[in-house]
């Protein structure tokens, strides 16, 4: 019991260690680290627009973290997931520019549902295509995923300097903005849609409790802890896979439905921000914990918002945020495990019983 | 170099590995070490070559105590092991495995390494071309390489780890030569570690025996095959006595078949297993029945032949829906035809018809792509297709094939439970495992988690989590780690499930397993089936000359 208090405790440790480390670059440049800290937390969530512009940063964000941890429960790397959520974007995009803007009469409560619909189906597709490569052909995950990933930004900027390039030009990057109805119902003049963030939570808790409690997320958790053992004891290694990747590809897809019917209005070339990989650290920052993703992509979204605000208040670049997110993440990953800080090292030869 | 192990002890978890070994190796002799699987051979070697520490226990030099830390550690002491398996770098040449850790400058001496190691090989009469690549060469000339590198580096101490098996009967000759002169001539020690009693005979000057992880004595060579098999395999027990099945209906029929894969081939094997009967495979690990017993329950492929089960062949179903991909090409064909149509006919001008060709490929690719997640969803491997019929398979790796470490008893139970629904039970879980956890006295509870159990729960595990009525039983190992008692509780409950007419097919390196327990033991060689034995007419003597190679 003591050792689960310490081990709780455990987790801030990693956090001071980071903004110790900031602090101490911030008093090398010369700059005051109280100021900047409260810059960025004015920017974060300092006002009511700040704090919606985060949370609608966060969402996407959540999404794709929330797919993530069905396919890590699975033992799968979805680097795809990146390109998942483009082809998604792009599957909103189609339907607002294709139908909402061509046939205006069509009013939003059937637009909107629409966009998301045909979003989590290319998402869901470009993540099965990555699943068959995997299990048919042969082709890892991670090595499929990349691959489409770039198909993806490619087939973006294609659609952006093609066939949706706004009839101004094409200095613009990226397609002209959709029809008002055609996009998700926004807060105020902010950018954050509170349907999305419902959206988002109700994925969490879908997941959370559709790994804990159906048949389906036991097989996945088995298949991701020991393939072999999982397969000989009945489990389909192909299903599990292609269904995991699957979820989160239409979380994926839904995610950057988000991007560009909330915080954007039109297709962009940078429409995924690097959400997607950012997801995949934020999950394994969290030891696939629900609640540490949760807690965890949020401060990212903070962090990455309030920047900004920070190069606007003082001399700073906006990248001391990312300074602190890249000391955050190696220190928790050097010391974020207190079983492995704790304990004496074990030899390393594998002590494996003769068979 | 004298070698002296003294009360060598190896414990993984509660099981003893090597239990208080002690033996001596004098330089220029030959030492055979012999055991059957299990015995606790590897062990000591891996001990002995520095892979792994020994619980307890020392290790002399020339009189001098060592403690190694790494297999590099131990050949800097002179002491290097020839692997089962090479050791070496296949995509690399001949003369690069040869310089590395050999030659650690920054630029290598390509040439004079390669000077030095063609005459080095011509000494012994091998013929290693350094440039040649090797994952071109066959297993010997490996081992070849493998055994000059640790020469150059100074062993003194040679063991080899079954160096005959999968190379030819030449190389054999050769490498048996070899052995001969470091050892008789050049005064290197020598441990040959081996299950074939014929090559011990043939090479060796001394046999210590190895059983259950102790040392049963030594022998000088020459003595008489009899005595090296009562040391290997033990007295003969007394054992009880089966009816034959033959008139049963059969439940598995083997015929014809041939499985190949890049270690082992092992041909035309014909059974046939009956209800109510159990079979026991006996062999050298590595003789082929393992690959035998997994083609039963369709896990590996088989290159020719039929295995039925109940009747019908054991293959993986075929999706219904087999066809659809060509719906996507059928699509891009008549799209194809209809846009060149269009095109001569003038109605279409070439960018629409790249256009169209376009839209025509994505759409082709989409319903490729929903066809094979549909294939991928109703097709069945040949393994599921085999747990369905009512077969199951007991691997021997229990954490690495059977249990799944991080999951709790209840967990697998759930996994288990063809009846599930899509959401989890976890009462009815508990309590089923419960009720098996106490039938097959597991130590823990339907929390304990499977890498929490001890070696034997972990097996009594599996067997727990076994379906309560099946046609057929595969099983490797069923009994391994585990002391009389649990094994004979194992083996009644095995015993039930024979009378209701499951029939039984394991592996066993035990012979008094064997024996006790089969109705018939169908004993493998080298990838055949060298002859089905009536286990009740077979002493555990002639059982262990046939499974060391040798005809009677």
């Amino acid at each position: 019991m003591k050792d689960n208090l310490l081990h709780n405790l455990w987790r801030v440790v990693p956090v001071l260690m980071a903004v110790g480390v900031t602090t101490a670059l911030l008093i090398v440049v010369g700059a005051s680290p109280g100021v900047t800290y409260s810059a960025l937390w004015q920017g974060s969530f300092g006002d009511y627009d700040r704090t919606f512009s985060t949370l609608a940063f966060w969402v996407p964000l959540l999404l794709c973290a929330v797919g993530l941890l069905v396919t890590f429960t699975t033992g799968l790397w979805n680097i795809g997931v990146e390109g998942q959520m483009i082809m998604g974007a792009i599957g909103a995009s189609a339907v607002a520019l294709e139908v909402a803007a061509a046939y205006p009469d069509i009013p939003g409560w059937v637009i909107v549902p629409l966009e998301i619909v045909v979003a989590m189906i290319a998402g869901t597709m470009w993540a099965a295509l990555a699943a068959i490569l995997k299990t048919r052909g042969g082709v890892h995950e991670i090595f499929g995923g990349v691959a489409l990933n770039n198909l993806a930004i490619i087939a973006t900027n294609y659609l952006i300097s093609g066939p949706w390039q706004p009839p101004e030009g094409g200095s613009f990057r990226g397609t002209v903005p959709f029809p008002r109805h055609a996009l998700l119902p926004l807060l105020g003049n902010t950018r954050f849609s509170p349907l999305s963030l419902v959206l988002a939570l109700i994925a969490l808790l879908l997941v959370v409790l559709a790994l804990r409690g159906t048949s389906w997320g036991l097989k996945l958790k088995a298949l991701g802890k020991n393939m072999r053992s999982a397969f000989l004891l009945g489990v389909s290694s192909e299903r599990g896979a292609i269904t995991a990747m699957m979820l989160c590809g239409a979380l994926a897809g839904l995610a950057g439905a988000v991007r560009v019917l909330s915080w954007f209005d039109s297709l962009r070339q940078s429409i995924s921000g690097g959400i997607g990989f950012l997801a995949i650290l934020i999950v394994l920052l969290a030891g696939m914990r629900p609640l540490g993703v949760l807690v965890i992509s949020l401060i990212f979204s903070g962090l990455l918002t309030g920047g900004a605000v920070v190069q606007l208040r003082t001399q700073l670049h906006s990248a001391i945020s990312g300074i602190i997110q890249g000391t955050l993440v190696l220190f928790v990953l050097l010391f974020g495990d207190p079983h492995r800080v704790f304990r004496r090292p074990q030899p390393t030869v594998e002590a494996e019983a003769e068979t | 170099m004298r070698v002296e192990l003294r009360d060598i002890r190896k414990y993984f978890g509660d099981v003893r590995a090597n239990d208080g070994i002690s033996l001596t190796f004098e330089p220029g002799r030959i030492y055979g070490l012999l055991g059957e699987n299990g015995a606790g051979k590897s062990t000591l070697m891996k001990i002995l070559s520095g892979y792994q520490a020994p619980t307890s226990g020392t290790i002399l030099l020339d009189g001098q105590p060592v403690v190694f830390s790494s297999p590099s550690d131990a050949l800097h002491c002179g002491i290097g092991m020839l692997y089962q398996d090479p050791l070496d770098f296949p995509p690399m040449q001949v003369i690069e495995n040869h310089l590395l850790a050999h030659d650690d400058r920054l630029v290598l001496d390509r040439g004079g390494g390669s000077r030095e190691l063609e005459q080095y090989a011509s000494g012994f009469g091998f013929e290693l071309d350094p440039r040649v690549y090797v994952d071109t060469m066959t297993l010997g000339e490996r081992q070849q390489m493998e055994l000059l590198r640790l020469l150059a580096l100074g062993a003194n101490v040679l063991i080899l780890d079954e160096p005959t098996t999968g190379i030819s009967a030449e190389q054999k000759e050769m490498l048996f030569n070899t052995i001969r002169r470091l050892a008789h001539e050049e005064q290197k020690t020598i441990i040959f570690v081996s299950h074939k009693l014929e090559e011990v005979q043939e090479l060796c000057d001394e046999v210590a025996v190895l059983r259950h992880g102790k040392l049963v004595g030594t022998q000088s060579i020459p003595c008489p095959t009899s005595t090296l098999v009562r040391m290997m395999f033990g007295e003969e027990l007394p054992r009880s006595t089966h009816k034959l099945h033959a008139a049963a209906p059969t439940v598995l029929t083997v015929e014809n078949v041939t499985i190949r894969t890049y270690r082992l081939t092992v041909e035309g094997i014909n059974l046939e297993l009956h209800e109510g009967e159990a079979l026991g495979l006996a062999g050298l690990e590595g003789s082929g029945q393992r690959l035998l017993l997994q083609a039963c329950a369709g896990l590996q492929p088989i290159h020719s032949g039929r295995i039925l089960l109940c009747g019908e062949p054991l293959i993986g179903k075929r999706s219904p829906l087999f066809w659809t991909p060509w719906l996507a090409w059928a699509f891009l064909a008549i799209r194809t035809i209809w846009l060149i149509v269009r095109l001569l006919n003038g109605q279409i001008g070439g960018l629409q018809m790249a256009g169209g060709m376009a839209w025509a490929l994505l759409i082709a690719g989409a319903i490729w792509l929903v066809s094979t997640v549909l294939i991928a969803w109703t097709s069945q491997s040949a393994y599921h297709v085999f747990r369905q019929r009512g077969g199951a398979y007991v691997p021997a790796g229990r954490l690495e094939e059977g249990l799944i470490a991080d999951l709790s008893l209840t967990e697998h139970m759930a996994l288990v439970s063809p009846e599930s629904s899509f959401v989890i039970n976890w009462q009815r879980a508990r309590d089923e495992i419960s009720r098996r956890i106490q039938r097959y006295n597991v130590v823990g509870r339907a929390e304990t988690k499977a890498a929490e159990l001890s070696g034997g729960n972990q097996q009594r595990a599996m067997l727990a989590l076994l379906p309560p009525s099946l046609r057929l039983l595969l099983l490797e190992h069923p009994t391994r780690g585990l002391d009389v008692t649990s094994t004979n509780h194992i083996w009644e409950l095995f015993e039930e499930r024979l009378q209701q007419g499951t029939a039984i097919m394991f592996i066993s390196a035990d012979l008094d397993e064997l024996l006790e327990r089969s109705d018939r033991i169908a004993v493998f060689s080298g990838g055949r089936l060298l002859r089905i034995l009536n286990a009740a007419e077979t002493s555990v003597e002639e059982l262990g000359h046939l499974i060391g190679g040798q005809q009677l």
